[in-house]
């Protein structure tokens, strides 16, 4: 069968692999060389060696480094609680409740309405809370901006988790859950011991999808904040974009480019290197 | 008698948490009912009044002057002919790769799961910039830039699932005389039903509500998807509209929730599996 299939390639793998070079290949090694070069259009490209990746690190208006403590800081508290309640949310759903439907229905609504829509739906009730409480709103606060930004993304991805969750938890044998009983072990034994070792593979994902998410956050950071007040909340995607569309002149694209490559270098390294992390501590069923 | 009364407290606190998960949908609904010069950031929790009660004022201004209906459009024909182009073609590319194994399909593969990781400011200039050229700029063809920066996902989650079908049945239907067009048509594509569900919905969700891409690579004077008009109210093109904007919100979420609702059994089926085979 091998044998006949492989003349059949132009049909099978050049319509999508056309696509792919047009959208992702071309574009990436275009990225990668204009990255070394001083540019305002592809063909206007000048070869500058490392100069972009040196000013990135010293003459760059909105340091990518700032954005990145900014990332680390909303990543680190955002994973940590979207999977904490989307599991706990799982643990609750799968007890046989009454309504459970309608509460999974509910909490995995959010995950539907796109970025932009939910930053400016959670900014208009943002700035709504702060005026009430007498607080600068959202243009001038950072804390608010960074808990915004928080509560934004858990909302919205908290229902998403859980459904992993769900279906890690069902897969859970009936067997053991009863031998445990058996043998005496407490709810919580039984949730420490047999439960969460048993779903390793949803928390990888789980892990992996928030992760990655965090890090390349935009829409949500464009509509809800836009980096206000003076670039403190701007995350890398929205810096790596303002550096690029906000500004003139022929010294920035190329600068743009080089934050380009040295963000997906660090977010293709962090989302393998959590894969072989937790890839380690998953059990074999 | 212990259990029953933890479940009934998980059933409140449950309740609760199902009414705050609503209420900012419910804010952006009241306030969209408001005179656009009753809308202010310190009255956005008081429920409309007699008198700055608008009706569907807001709306009626979001579909006729802001052009609603053409941006809803637009952004159904990107939605449609994506997914569907992602879903045919990956399917294929798939199937290729996971049953003729070299070096070159092996290539394929690795390419594919990279691409899922590398974020999108990389690629973004240039991608738009390759998007002009090649004239993929208008809402009937784009679709073949979201295949290309689609097809990681995809063919990762159908290869993932094609490694569970037996190959007796294609080697079956090959023997009987189907050439590798008519045994992928007629005897995989069915098959993979369950996984083009998954496949098509993690699209799905992702073309209908990207913003970036297509601002870069389409033309903003003439092509607006849904996500860049809601921008577009609220970007510096002028004076924010609050009530229109809040009116296309909520016409943007009712048909979502539509969807949602008729289908939830499959999406949230299919987000499940397609998270089992990531």
């Amino acid at each position: 069968m091998e044998k006949v299939l492989k003349k059949y390639w132009p049909l099978f793998v050049v319509p999508t692999m056309a696509a792919f070079t047009i959208g992702f290949i071309v574009p990436f090694l275009q990225g990668l060389y204009l990255s070394f070069c001083q540019f305002t259009t592809i063909k206007k490209a000048k070869w500058v060696g490392f100069d972009n990746y040196i000013r990135v690190f010293t003459d760059d208006p909105e340091p990518l480094t700032d954005s990145l403590w900014f990332t680390v800081a909303f990543a680190a508290v955002s994973i940590v609680l979207i999977n904490l309640i989307g599991f706990l949310f799982a643990l609750v759903l799968t007890r046989g409740l009454k309504g459970t439907n309608l509460f999974r229905t509910v909490f995995f609504m959010p995950n539907l309405i796109g970025g932009v829509v939910l930053g400016y739906i959670w900014q208009i009730l943002i700035n709504g809370l702060l005026s009430v409480v007498g607080e600068p709103l959202l243009a001038l606060n950072t804390t608010a901006g960074y808990w915004g930004l928080i509560i934004l993304m858990c909302w919205q991805q908290v229902g998403y988790m859980m459904i992993i969750y769900i279906a890690g938890l069902q897969s859970v044998p009936e067997s053991l859950i009863e031998a445990a009983k058996i043998d005496g072990a407490t709810s919580l034994q039984t949730l420490l011991k047999i439960k969460i070792p048993m779903i390793m593979q949803s928390v990888t994902i789980c892990v992996f999808l928030t992760l990655t998410n965090s890090f390349k956050l935009f829409d949500q950071n464009m509509a809800l904040t836009n980096g206000e007040p003076m670039n403190t909340t701007t995350m890398l995607a929205l810096n790596i974009y303002k550096t690029f569309y906000n500004r003139t002149g022929a010294q920035w694209k190329g600068l743009g480019q080089a934050k380009a490559v040295i963000f997906c270098i660090l977010v293709v390294l962090i989302s393998f290197g959590q894969l072989r992390a937790t890839r380690g501590k998953e059990v074999q069923q | 008698m212990k259990k029953k009364v933890t479940d009934a407290l998980l059933i409140v606190l449950m309740l609760i948490l199902a009414v705050s998960f609503l209420y900012p949908v419910f804010l952006i609904l009241f306030n969209s009912l408001k005179e656009e010069t009753s809308i202010s950031t310190n009255t956005v929790f008081t429920l409309p009044t007699a008198e700055t009660f608008a009706g569907l004022k807001n709306y009626w201004d979001a579909v006729t002057s802001k052009g609603f209906f053409v941006s809803f459009g637009y952004s159904l024909v990107i939605t449609v002919t994506s997914v569907a182009a992602i879903c045919l073609f990956c399917a294929m590319c798939a199937w290729f790769i996971t049953r003729v194994q070299n070096k070159w399909t092996s290539m394929i593969y690795y390419l594919c799961v990279f691409s899922m990781v590398v974020p999108f400011q990389m690629v973004m200039y240039t991608l738009s910039k390759t998007a002009d050229t090649l004239k993929l700029n208008t809402p009937w063809n784009i679709w073949v830039i979201y295949l290309g920066f689609g097809a990681g996902l995809a063919v990762f989650m159908f290869t993932g699932f094609m490694k569970s079908i037996p190959l007796e049945v294609e080697e079956a239907a090959m023997i009987d005389g189907c050439n590798p067009i008519q045994t992928f048509f007629r005897i995989v594509f069915p098959m993979l039903r369950p996984t083009m569900v998954s496949v098509g919905i993690l699209e799905a969700m992702w073309v209908w509500n990207d913003y970036l891409l297509p601002t870069l690579v389409l033309d903003i004077k003439k092509y607006r998807t849904i996500p860049m008009l809601i921008q577009y109210f609220k970007g510096s093109y002028g004076k924010v509209e609050m009530g229109p904007m809040m009116a296309s919100i909520m016409l943007t979420i009712i048909p979502i929730v539509i969807v949602y609702l008729a289908g939830q059994k499959h999406i949230i089926k299919g987000v499940a599996a397609g998270a089992v085979k990531g």
